[in-house]
């Protein structure tokens, strides 16, 4: 790693007056992909913030409607939580299968979407649910958050605070994993929600996207069989040595079938 | 360069370190401990699996200065006197080991598997030991080693 000095601020506010100040400081939550890029190299920052111990950023609540996660929330702190765990079980699941245990201790859910990696699953949740992503400076939907490849709305300096996701009827979420990573090559969310049926998918394309033909059709019919032979443009889809588009496409048809399953229970 | 100050195997120890220091460089480098191994380097692999307040932990992926104010436990901990940790007494019995590289991050990870999971089905030990692998795919006895340590944990 690149020489950097590690910064430990008192308060969100704290840290976002030092990042204001210090253009080449970065912000680390849980550390599980930021410092592995920097041991690579492949990052370099002037400043290490470590907001991920702050208290404020760790609560998970429900209010009325919604389940407010912090963004400091841990993976292992997700999936262990009663509150998760009675308002929205698919994300307590999703967040089961995050890593592995000694990543889910330090991983969290604002690192994960601040980093928006293309196979990471806390995207497919957020956009699924269609959750508001909370910062220190406003509110972002999460159809206006995810902007493509590790690309978000996020401003320079701005910290993602919380992730407030309204509480769905019904929610299922299930990926094929990569057998070695154990990242998703393809992950899909279904949710059936007081406004409609959302679908998003991770893992397929250069970043997680909504599909639009899947939620027609489960939104006439929550079965599926709804989504037997149904189009899916894969034409943005990665293609490497793992899985050709198409084998990535039929993969998406497949766990969105196994995703309305589990939200059937 | 910072000073921490952490609980090492029950000693208190204080050292000066640069920020980019990694909690395994520090430990295998600075306090000699060499039973952390560095497999992989890149969070897959569990070899350097310590326990940072009682939680297994990767410390090829987390700064020294990071964990500053923590109680550490590593191998060299772990056996009181001659007498091993059950859990690595659970090893040596159903010889949860093939090359070895791999054990001490597997006792670290079990030692925390069972703390959670005192008496852990099939599915917990597979899922709860996700983060360590064996490149010898000894699994099936680290499987038995696992449930041994459960039993001589329950028995006290």
């Amino acid at each position: 790693m690149y020489e950097f000095e590690y910064v430990r601020p008192k308060s969100v506010a704290e840290a976002a007056g030092f990042l204001a100040a210090n253009s080449d400081a970065r912000l680390m939550s849980g550390g599980m992909t930021l410092l592995p890029t920097m041991k690579q190299r492949l990052a370099q920052a002037s400043h290490l913030v470590h907001v991920g111990p702050l208290g404020e950023l760790k609560s998970i609540t429900r209010e009325g409607d919604a389940l407010v996660i912090g963004s400091a929330a841990t993976h292992d702190q997700v999936q262990g939580s009663e509150v998760v765990g009675a308002a929205i079980p698919a994300l307590a699941k999703l967040a089961r299968g995050i890593g592995d245990p000694q990543v889910r201790y330090m991983g969290t859910i604002g690192g994960s979407i601040a980093n928006n990696d293309p196979a990471a699953d806390y995207p497919a949740g957020v956009l699924g649910l269609g959750a508001t992503v909370v910062t220190h400076l406003r509110q972002i939907a999460a159809d206006d958050y995810f902007q493509g490849l590790f690309t978000t709305a996020l401003g320079e300096g701005e910290i993602v605070t919380a992730v407030r996701f309204p509480v769905p009827r019904r929610a299922g979420y299930v990926k094929f994993a990569h057998p070695a990573t154990g990242y998703a090559m393809s992950g899909v969310f279904v949710a059936e929600t007081g406004s409609g049926v959302r679908v998003a998918v991770t893992g397929a394309g250069n970043g997680v996207f909504r599909w639009a033909e899947a939620e027609a059709a489960l939104a006439k019919s929550m079965s599926p069989k709804a989504l037997d032979g149904l189009a899916l443009d894969a034409s943005h889809f990665s293609e490497d040595i793992h899985a050709t588009r198409e084998y990535r496409a039929q993969l998406c048809r497949v766990m969105a079938a196994r995703a309305v399953n589990e939200l059937l229970g | 360069m910072s000073r921490i100050e952490l609980t090492l195997n029950g000693k208190a120890v204080s050292a000066d370190v640069e920020d980019r220091t990694l909690l395994v460089n520090f430990l295998r480098d600075a306090q000699q401990l060499t039973g952390t191994h560095v497999g992989c380097d890149t969070t897959q692999c569990g070899a350097c699996t310590v326990l940072v307040d009682g939680r297994a932990l990767k410390s090829c992926t987390l700064l020294a200065v990071q964990v500053s104010g923590a109680k550490i436990t590593t191998i060299e901990g772990m056996a009181n006197g001659e007498v091993l940790h059950p859990v690595q007494q659970a090893f040596s019995e159903c010889h949860g080991l093939q090359c070895g590289y791999c054990t001490p991050g597997m006792v670290m990870a079990v030692t925390d598997l069972l703390r959670r999971h005192p008496k852990p089905t099939d599915e917990q030990i597979l899922h709860g030991l996700e983060g360590n692998i064996c490149r010898c795919t000894g699994y099936i006895n680290i499987v038995k080693s696992v449930k041994r340590a459960s039993e001589l944990m329950a028995a006290g």
